[in-house]
């Protein structure tokens, strides 16, 4: 009884109810610690004889700077959970995708994941000199579907991009591309696969208000199809449509983890809870 | 009676496996830790689905190449004719090894053409991990496609350049005969052991990236040493005895070799002072070098799979 009165109460979100049957986890993010070891700025490359004396030379100065970028996050996600990270730049969020994605090596703690989670991030560029119908075949090609499934893909994959709307863009390299038509055929292409865990790093606020409805409605479809998605957005009202749950991080450490709306309004209030 | 005002965590397990600590956790639902390299096993089999993907990115690559160049794709070609022009001045006319060699143009320029053809493995590979760090962070694939695809458009290339090097042969004055079948094995054989290396200095470029300054420096040293432009064996009879073993077993030499004797045998075959005769040996060494190459540099690259894309 206490648990369908829950349910009404929090509308379509999920109960949290210590009697609920066991949920499965996809990734476990274990007291992790990240630390960037970042090389002091070296100069341009030179002559083969200053690549010597560079090679020589870096032996002995180590103008090493260490940035402790997370410290001893932990949390656990579950099947069908849209997750949001927020946090004022360089918090921490970014960072702590990379290295669910597998990107980044901790330093301390552990993160396991279910499958191979998938990292779209804003800036992660695909192959620019290669036209964008070339770089949607290999896209796929490299996530590992058949030749088959790519063309029966292709269509629905460059309408969801919305690419060629204004004309035929698609056999255009993709380096003639605007920022936003990049972001939005690399999201078309990883989302065309069902992953386990899908990370989304602040890869949709480029698009255009018709692009972000569609990708939300396929984050929801990811969901559905027992996947997990992580998004990263300085956008609250799109964390709020497409999160459930989010997590708050400052300084590398985990500040508050909730339903979102209850996450979001102490973020925009400015609130840090007293523990 | 549970209080309201205490918000459960969403993160903690729930039910059965409430209690547990994350390492539990993961155990019990078998999740493994992120970015933790697959089995050699796993890798090749990876590596097999992913096989259309490897030749459709070679054959983009390819093409798109030298959009940005006027002639295109002839470059292709030029650029070793254009290198064999040079060398056939300096080593064939004012070193004057032309006239030790019967059909010089066409000894010259096999050898520019197949050593051509592993350098460009060679300086392909190194960058082939640092140049495309966008798609590896993009995308999940078993990394070593890339280093492979980039061997795969150095083959290309060089069917096509085979085009150009039959047609200077024949213009020679050498004639087709049956011997040309074994081009193709000899050719085979150098792939994998570029593959192999390819592997090697694509896991070595991707670390530091200052290699790439040293590579020219290293190829050229290289090409002289390998006889690509006169006969080295006439050169180190009274050379230290390990001298001539590397000499010897050096694969540019061993993969020059097999292809100059299966175009031109004319130029092995008679017993006369300067004519070399195609030891029995080379094609051991060839095969050698290619199965030995290519499990060693299959190996080096997978044992640091985890850590493409990270930095």
């Amino acid at each position: 009884m206490a648990d369908s009165a829950t349910k009404i109460d929090m509308g379509k979100k999920p109960a949290v109810q210590d009697s609920v049957p066991a949920r499965e986890p996809t990734v476990i993010v274990d007291d992790v610690h990240i630390v960037y070891r970042v090389h002091g700025a070296g100069s341009g490359k030179g002559s083969a004889t200053s690549a010597i004396s560079r090679i020589i030379s870096r032996k002995r100065a180590s103008g090493v700077r260490e940035v402790h970028a997370v410290r001893g996050i932990s949390f656990t996600a579950y099947k069908g959970e849209a997750v949001g990270l927020i946090g004022s730049n360089g918090s921490g969020k970014s960072t702590m995708l990379a290295a669910i994605a597998g990107l980044l090596p901790t330093e301390r703690g552990g993160i396991y994941t279910n499958g191979q989670p998938s990292l779209l991030g804003v800036n992660a560029a695909l192959m620019n000199e290669l036209t964008g119908e070339r770089n949607v075949v290999l896209g796929c090609l490299a996530m590992g579907m058949s030749p088959a499934e790519v063309r029966s893909r292709y269509e629905e994959i460059v309408d969801f991009s919305g690419i060629n709307d204004k004309g035929d863009f698609i056999s255009l390299p993709m380096r003639t591309y605007s920022s936003g038509m990049g972001a939005r055929l690399r999201f078309s292409i990883a989302a065309a696969k069902t992953h386990d865990v899908l990370l989304i790093d602040e890869a949709l606020a480029t698009g255009d208000q018709a692009f972000q409805q569609r990708s939300k409605a396929r984050i929801n479809e990811l969901r559905k199809a027992a996947g997990t998605v992580f998004l990263v957005s300085h956008d609250n009202s799109s964390i709020r449509e497409v999160c459930e749950r989010t997590i708050w991080i400052e300084h590398g450490e985990l500040v508050m983890d909730g339903p979102t709306e209850e996450v979001v309004s102490a973020y925009e209030r400015g609130e840090r809870p007293q523990h | 009676m549970s209080t309201v005002s205490e918000p459960a965590s969403l993160s903690a397990p729930r039910g059965a496996d409430a209690g547990l600590t994350p390492k539990q956790l993961a155990d019990k639902y078998g999740l493994a830790v992120s970015g933790r390299r697959p089995s050699l096993v796993q890798y090749v089999r990876q590596l097999w689905a992913r096989r259309h993907f490897i030749w459709a990115f070679a054959t983009a690559r390819l093409v798109a190449q030298y959009t940005d160049a006027k002639l295109g794709q002839i470059w292709q070609v030029v650029t070793p004719l254009l290198n064999c022009a040079v060398f056939y001045l300096v080593f064939g006319v004012i070193l004057s090894n032309k006239d030790d060699f019967p059909y010089y143009i066409a000894w010259l320029c096999i050898g520019v053409f197949v050593f051509q053809f592993t350098q460009s493995a060679v300086q392909a590979g190194t960058r082939a991990i640092s140049d495309n760090l966008g798609l590896i962070r993009a995308l999940h694939f078993p990394r070593a496609s890339l280093p492979i695809a980039f061997t795969v458009i150095q083959l290309q290339q060089l069917l096509i350049s085979m085009v150009v090097l039959v047609v200077v042969v024949i213009a020679n004055g050498i004639e087709p005969g049956r011997t040309w079948l074994l081009v193709a094995p000899a050719l085979v054989l150098q792939s994998m052991f570029n593959t192999g290396v390819a592997l090697i200095m694509a896991r070595i470029g991707a670390k530091t990236s200052d290699i790439s300054q040293l590579i020219p420096f290293a190829m050229r040293a290289w090409l002289y040493m390998s006889g690509v432009m006169y006969s080295i064996q006439d050169r180190i009879d009274n050379w230290p005895k390990w001298v001539q073993v590397v000499m010897t077993i050096n694969p540019a030499s061993v993969y020059m070799d097999l292809v100059r004797h299966a175009f031109a045998p004319i130029i092995y075959n008679k017993h006369e002072a300067h004519y070399q005769k195609l030891p029995a040996h080379l094609w051991t060494y060839g095969i050698g070098w290619a199965v030995v190459m290519l499990v060693i540099g299959f190996v080096f690259f997978w044992k640091a799979e985890e850590e493409y894309g990270r930095g």
